[in-house]
């Protein structure tokens, strides 16, 4: 497979596109929604649309009424979200629920896939425990009781985790906090009893809670995949949420990095346009440079994980960590190119700043994945 | 393109058959590498060996025309080749800049009676050429470039001054930019072909600070320059006084070239060897490391999609520009970070066990990666008027 789109990729690219431009633009959807201070922090009108569009699901297979395509198409309609700073369940539900629903046994695939398809119902994952990802230790735990588990522990960093029709929770069913075995995921239904969020506003206007479970009655059907076997799709889950939010972040960076291109050729300064000065060449050019290998270890990674490749997990975590690099340059060289202006909130350069931030932290910073890429190669 | 497993399958079992266990291991130094020419010698029977099959298969330029000492594969199955060879660590069979510069140039400029001579000789090692580009006083402005050509009916009289022409003492001809038009400046230059041994020719060796002396300034005294070496065979390239389209054309081939010596067939971290080297890595040190592998691995990927657009034409034609600013960017910091690594072994200049001192000078060498062939800040100066599309000052 060569890397760059087929003919039907370039169709999705350009689809994503037209469509993220016009209804995921940043005045229509993430300006709106944070100025009225929504609590979900996207809209679900648009959600419908991703459906109509068939984006919802996309990772779900054709035979559970999806389109059954890989990270690789996921990865260009995220690209096109980070461009738009589109706010959208998209990442946590169709990208990482769908994955982690892949390996629930027919129950929970009809009763969960549907909704999900359709855009009446949005998802997430609970992972994190603390400020930082580390999903290597897992302390919630989730105790045999009766027919079924009770579910005890608190979550993090969980996206849109208040507005989310059901949490797909990594928890421990066995073993101590550092063992690689032992881990269960659960399907939580957004009623559950003794489940509640403590819902906060993050830097980029996007949601998310820190869920609490305190005695969580949960029946066996809410079992993904095996009892204590659940480290496997969990893994799976990562590898295919890391490349795709390195897939938005590569967005981010080229949003970034076209705005302030274009600034350059627009902005005069000493009777030019500051898109003459050397010094600002050089250091856009350089920009360009890395946005651009960021973007093909991202198509890469996500071509490798759809080949079944075993080096997908390695190359997830090398495009994380170069994305992180990437973009985090693409916005701190966009506000400072855009001198004073990129200082205010009219302008959206500083919307990317945010958005970029925040992705960076989502499953693994560039310091958690660069020294897993050193784990992974045995130094 | 044929049965891209059936191809597979076939290669291996090729490379199997013919590539001895010596050329699978990595390039140590210079005797390591074959370049080919009049007087070349092998350093032992498997270089030989190698090369001799490679050459026969039409491996040593396998995506020429067979027609030309070529295989004649297609982009796709040139992929292929290059994975196999690459999975089993197999050195280059011939390294020359007949093949990375100038042969490009010919198969897109050349005529016929060129491809047929020219081309088949590089193919199969036959001559060894060097490039006459540089002068003393251009440089990154190449085309300020003074040596010059008095048209004499049917050869020019070339005087002048070339510098920095790598290999020019072991070059058997060089390919040289030559002023044949004074008046005009993009328009009045001519891309030659001539013999190292014509008379007037003479080089002297530049000494690096490697210690090692592999350029030279290369003088031309009155040099006889044929306009033509037989039926359809120009002594030059392209079309008198229209050079520089060539030279263009062969510097986007040099900058791959040497962005691909810069990592882009590098695919695994290099932190694991270093571990090994060291025995423990400070935790600093090792952080370094990580972040130095992340550009590498994520450059590596670029290398690949780089080389699918390019085979596809779907690529920016600047781009190799981009390739060459990173790919020797990151050499250089590899080899800084090996130095690190080798602590004060690898400050050893004469000792045996560093091979007279590789570790340093090979840090030295890659010091020109970003200046060779163009340096960083003329790439970034292309990357930002042609890709960007910047405004010019
Ligand atoms: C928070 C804040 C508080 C401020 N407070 C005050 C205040 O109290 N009073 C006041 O008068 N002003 C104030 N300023 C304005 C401030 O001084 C200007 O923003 C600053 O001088 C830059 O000018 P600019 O915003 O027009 O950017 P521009 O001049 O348009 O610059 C845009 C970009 O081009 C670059 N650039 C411009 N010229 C060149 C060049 N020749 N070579 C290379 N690069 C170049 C700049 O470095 C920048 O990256 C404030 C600004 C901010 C952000
Ligand atoms: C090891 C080695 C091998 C070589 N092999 C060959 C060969 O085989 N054949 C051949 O013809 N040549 C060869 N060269 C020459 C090489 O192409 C030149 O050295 C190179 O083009 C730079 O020119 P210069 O050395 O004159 O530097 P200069 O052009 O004088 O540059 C000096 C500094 O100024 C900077 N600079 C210059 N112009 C600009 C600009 N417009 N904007 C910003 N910065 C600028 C440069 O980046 C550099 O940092 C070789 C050089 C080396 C070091």
């Amino acid at each position: 497979m060569p890397l760059y789109h087929d003919d039907d990729q370039a169709m999705l690219a350009e689809t994503a596109s037209q469509f993220m431009a016009e209804e995921g633009a940043i005045a229509k959807q993430l300006r709106h929604w944070r100025d009225r201070n929504c609590k979900d922090g996207f809209g679900h009108g648009l959600w419908k649309q991703f459906a109509e569009m068939g984006f919802t699901g996309m990772l779900v297979s054709e035979d559970d009424g999806g389109l059954g395509m890989g990270s690789y198409e996921a990865g260009i309609v995220l690209e096109e979200i980070g461009r738009n700073l589109t706010p959208s369940p998209f990442l946590a539900s169709s990208v990482l629920a769908a994955t982690a629903l892949k390996h629930a046994d027919d129950a929970a695939r009809q009763r969960w896939l549907p909704g999900l398809v359709s855009g009446d119902l949005v998802y997430s994952v609970a992972i994190d425990e603390g400020a930082k990802h580390r999903p290597e230790r897992i302390k919630t735990r989730a105790e045999k009781s009766g027919n079924g588990f009770r579910l005890t522990g608190q979550k993090d960093f969980v996206l849109h985790g208040a507005s989310a029709d059901m949490l797909v929770v990594a928890a421990r069913t066995s073993g101590a906090d550092d063992d690689a075995d032992g881990i269960t995921l659960f399907a939580v239904p957004k009623d559950a009893a003794n489940m509640s969020h403590d819902a906060v506003r993050l830097v980029d206007s996007s949601m998310a809670s820190h869920t609490k479970f305190e005695g969580v009655e949960l029946d066996g059907d809410a079992v993904i995949g095996e009892v204590d076997g659940g480290r496997e799709v969990l893994n799976a889950m990562l590898t295919a949420g890391r490349i795709g939010a390195a897939a938005e972040g590569v967005g981010v960076a080229r949003g970034a990095m076209d705005m302030t291109v274009d600034y350059l050729k627009q902005r005069k300064q000493f009777g030019k346009l500051i898109g003459e000065f050397q010094a600002l060449q050089h250091r856009a050019a350089h920009l360009y440079s890395e946005v651009e290998i960021a973007r093909a270890v991202t198509m890469k990674a996500a071509q490798l994980l759809d080949g079944g490749s075993e080096k997908a997990d390695l190359m997830a975590s090398v495009a994380k960590a170069k994305v992180a690099k990437a973009a985090g340059l693409a916005v701190r060289e966009g506000v400072q190119m855009h001198g004073g202006i990129g200082m205010t909130d009219e302008y959206d350069i500083g919307l990317y700043m945010k958005r970029d931030r925040a992705l960076q932290e989502f499953l693994g910073d560039m310091y958690y994945h660069a020294s897993r890429v050193a784990d992974m190669s045995g130094y | 393109m044929s049965d891209p497993d059936a191809f597979r399958a076939d290669v291996r079992a090729w490379l199997e058959a013919n590539c001895p266990p010596e050329m699978r291991e990595p390039v140590r130094d210079e005797a390591d590498v074959y370049w080919g020419g009049r007087n070349a010698t092998f350093k032992n029977d498997a270089q030989k060996a190698w090369f001799e099959a490679c050459r026969d298969k039409g491996y040593t330029v396998p995506e020429w025309p067979k027609a030309y000492g070529g295989a004649g594969l297609t982009p796709a199955e040139g992929k292929i080749l290059r994975q196999e060879m690459s999975r089993i660590g197999a050195r280059p069979p011939l390294s020359s800049f007949g093949i990375w510069m100038l042969g490009p140039a010919l198969l897109h400029f050349g005529t016929e009676g060129q491809k047929q001579r020219f081309l088949n000789e590089i193919a199969a090692g036959k001559i060894r050429w060097c490039q006459g580009y540089s002068e003393p006083g251009s440089g990154s402005d190449l085309v300020s470039m003074q040596t010059y050509g008095e048209d004499k009916g049917d050869h020019w009289v070339v005087n002048g001054q070339k510098i920095w022409t790598s290999y020019a003492d072991e070059a058997d001809w060089i390919f040289c930019l030559v002023r044949t038009d004074k008046e005009n400046k993009y328009q009045g230059i001519t891309f030659m072909l001539f013999d190292m041994a014509s008379e007037g020719v003479s080089t002297k060796p530049i000494k690096l600070i490697s210690g090692n002396s592999p350029f030279c300034e290369t003088f031309m005294d009155d040099v006889k320059v044929p306009k033509s070496y037989g039926e359809d065979i120009p002594g030059y390239v392209g079309q008198i006084n229209r050079g520089w389209d060539v030279a263009k054309y062969l510097l986007g081939h040099e900058r791959e070239m040497i962005s691909g010596a810069g990592g882009g067939d590098r695919t695994s971290a290099i932190g694991a060897a270093m571990k090994r080297m060291a025995g423990e890595l400070d935790p600093v040190l090792r952080a370094q490391l990580a972040m130095f592998d992340v550009d590498a691995l994520a450059y590596s990927a670029m290398g690949e999609k780089f080389l699918d657009e390019m085979k596809s034409g779907k690529g920016h034609p600047a781009q190799p520009n981009m390739m060459k600013y990173v790919g020797t960017e990151l050499n250089k910091q590899r080899h800084e970070l090996m130095m690190s690594v080798g602590g004060s072994r690898a400050l050893e200049w004469e000792s045996e066990d560093t091979g007279g001192g590789k570790p340093s000078r090979n840090w030295l060498r890659t010091k020109a990666n970003s200046i060779e062939g163009g340096t960083s800040e003329v790439m970034l100066n292309v990357i930002s008027k042609r890709i960007l599309d910047l405004p010019g000052a």
